[in-house]
């Protein structure tokens, strides 16, 4: 049986808190992205369910939304998630050359997850950062104006954490 | 330089504190509204002013919000959509990192115009940190007496939530974003009834952009008159643009409506002209949905008129010479960059952020996808350009939202301005290959 930490449950007590009686359902993505975090970055069917028994609602509404929204992963990733916008405003400023170059770096396609479970790259869609494009997503952050080099440096960088 | 009146405080330091924020005239709009206006007093402002929905239908704000159903005993809502993910739009971020007390300012006094006591403000997930940052002044709003009960001794209660996406598009159509609050999958509702007699747990609700929230208390302190003075024609009042592509300085810039387009994208002030020396070839105006214009028709109108940044200049010529302001992402496409390549990549946006209700775009979007990526990979045939403009054509106007319109316009102009060029593709598939990164084609000239 799944269980939460204290800090995540009371963190999801928390975004209950917002909504009107009886409209907890309206928690759940809030409530999705804080225990994806707890679960190393994925959302287990378990983990799921528990969110289910939570809210008080069907499994099913709950597997429904996390495999709609593109920020919920449904299978294991690594420890960093390399999320590479690929849209127009991004690509006419070289993002096809940046994911090409941490598919030859990290040995993986688009998708797939190193070996040694550090690296996972995923192409998003737009991520509203246009003006400071190539760009990629790595947890909370951006990480714009990006070039062969800072991308070099980065997984350097989360190699040594 | 152009009036500004959403930026103004924008670089001052500290300005994302209340105390810095208050120093500068935050918040006046607030003790304003509350202590000297009815809630309708602050509607009719907003309608003086001729505020447009600045999140790209353009849709007058104040009569918008004039449609609120007002049932009694019955909650009502106001939604900030701050869902920005039209691509090439990144203005909405731009306020909430820098000058988020702006955002909650205006969501104060509109809130309090609609009768609204609960308010939320729904952000795409992926602004993780601006969500943090706009928690943050939220707690300092409640600490310094403006949200919670009894705001400035005015007997008016509101509360403000941040609410995240989980990386959708289409919730940021308002009645998916409702759905998706409500917690649930971002499929478009169908309408009528609309949010403003039915939204949000079906009481009457209210969704504006972040933009248009954010000109509210401008508009209160200085009167709808005022607001209505700056700009040009219909439209009023300042916008911000997005600048992004092959320019010299990509960046968000708040124009008065009305500027010359000529000066927005060779001006110092702003684009500072095309980067690395290059021609211009084209431009999208307002954000992916809108029609891509060329060079000579972004610049002057069919009529041979200069084009202005505003909603009338944008959109004149309708769709066979024009475009629209939309949401202000403004795209510029170098001599360098292939038109072909730039529209597959756009479709695939689409497809993969179609909610999947309606065939026409769910089976469309895909479709049109495969078929301009065997155009660009140099499998095309001529026949597929036509067979492009059909489906295109199909999906229009044939959907419960706007996303299917938005998918097939994009494919539309492109084919309408620069058939050409997919021509080239299907006529010379290794010379077109070959320049898959996007390098000058042959057949279409640049023109500046």
């Amino acid at each position: 049986m799944v269980d939460f930490s204290q800090a995540t449950k009371d963190q999801i007590k928390i975004h209950i808190s917002k909504y009107p009686e009886g409209k907890q359902k309206s928690a759940l993505i809030p409530i999705l992205h804080v225990v994806q975090k707890e679960n190393k970055g994925w959302l287990s069917v378990p983990v799921m369910d528990k969110v289910a028994e939570i809210l008080q609602i069907q499994p099913i509404e709950v597997y429904e939304v996390a495999s709609f929204y593109t920020m919920f992963n449904l299978n294991p990733v690594g420890a960093h998630v390399l999320e590479v916008c690929r849209t127009g405003p991004c690509m006419i400023v070289g993002a096809e050359k940046i994911v090409d170059h941490i598919k030859n770096r990290l040995g993986i396609n688009d998708g797939e997850t190193t070996e040694d479970g550090l690296f996972t790259l995923k192409t998003v869609e737009c991520l509203g950062a246009c003006g400071y494009a190539p760009m990629l997503q790595l947890g909370d952050d951006y990480r714009e104006h990006l070039t062969i080099e800072k991308v070099d440096q980065l997984i350097e960088e989360l190699r040594g954490r | 330089m152009s009036k500004k009146i959403l930026l103004e405080h924008a670089h001052v330091a500290g300005i994302e504190t209340l105390a810095v924020y208050q120093k500068m005239g935050g918040y006046e709009s607030v003790s304003k509204a509350l202590k000297s206006m009815s809630p309708d007093a602050v509607v009719e402002e907003v309608k003086k002013s001729g505020l447009r929905g600045r999140g790209g239908a353009g849709f007058p704000t104040g009569m918008k919000w004039s449609f609120l159903a007002k049932p009694e005993g019955v909650p009502r809502y106001l939604l900030c959509n701050a869902d920005e993910s039209e691509p090439g739009t990144f203005k909405d971020r731009y306020i909430m990192e820098k000058i988020p007390h702006l955002l909650i300012e205006g969501m104060i006094i509109s809130s309090f115009a609609l009768g609204a006591n609960t308010s939320f403000i729904y952000i795409r997930g992926e602004y993780r940190w601006v969500l943090d940052i706009l928690e943050k002044a939220i707690a300092e709003a409640y600490a310094g007496g403006l949200l919670g009960k009894n705001i400035l001794g005015s007997g008016y209660d509101l509360d403000l939530y941040v609410h995240p996406g989980a990386g959708a598009y289409i919730c940021g159509e308002e009645t998916a974003l409702i759905e998706s609050l409500e917690g649930k999958r971002g499929n478009p509702r169908m309408k009528p009834p609309f949010p403003a007699v039915k939204g949000l747990y079906q009481c009457p609700t209210v969704v504006n952009n972040v933009e248009s929230i954010a000109a509210t208390p401008w508009i209160i302190n200085n009167g709808g008159e005022a607001y209505a003075q700056i700009g040009i024609g219909k439209s009023t009042g300042t916008k911000l643009i997005s600048a992004c592509g092959n320019i010299k300085k990509p960046g968000v810039y708040e124009i008065e409506l009305g500027l010359p387009v000529k000066e927005f994208l060779f001006g110092e002030d702003y684009c500072g002209g095309m980067a690395n020396g290059k021609k211009l070839k084209a431009v999208i105006p307002g954000g992916s949905s809108v029609p891509i214009l060329p060079a000579e028709l972004f610049l002057k109108t069919a009529a041979g008129e200069d084009r202005l940044m505003s909603y009338e200049s944008l959109s004149d010529g309708g769709f066979a010479t024009g475009s629209m302001l939309g949401s202000g992402g403004f795209i510029v496409y170098d001599e360098d960059q292939c038109i072909v390549r730039n529209t597959w990549n756009f479709t695939r946006f689409y497809h993969h952020e179609s909610c999947g209700q309606c065939s026409p775009c769910r089976e469309g979007t895909g479709w049109m996808e495969k078929v301009l990526h065997k155009i660009e990979s140099g499998h095309g045939e001529s026949k597929d350009i036509d067979l492009l403009w059909d489906i295109q054509r199909r999906i229009e106007g044939n959907t419960i939202c706007p996303l299917g319109d938005a998918a097939a316009w994009p494919v539309a102009s492109a084919i309408r301005h620069f058939r050409e060029e997919f021509e080239w593709h299907v006529k010379e598939p290794k010379l077109s290959q070959e320049r898959n990164y996007g390098l000058l084609n042959k057949t279409v000239e640049a023109l500046y």
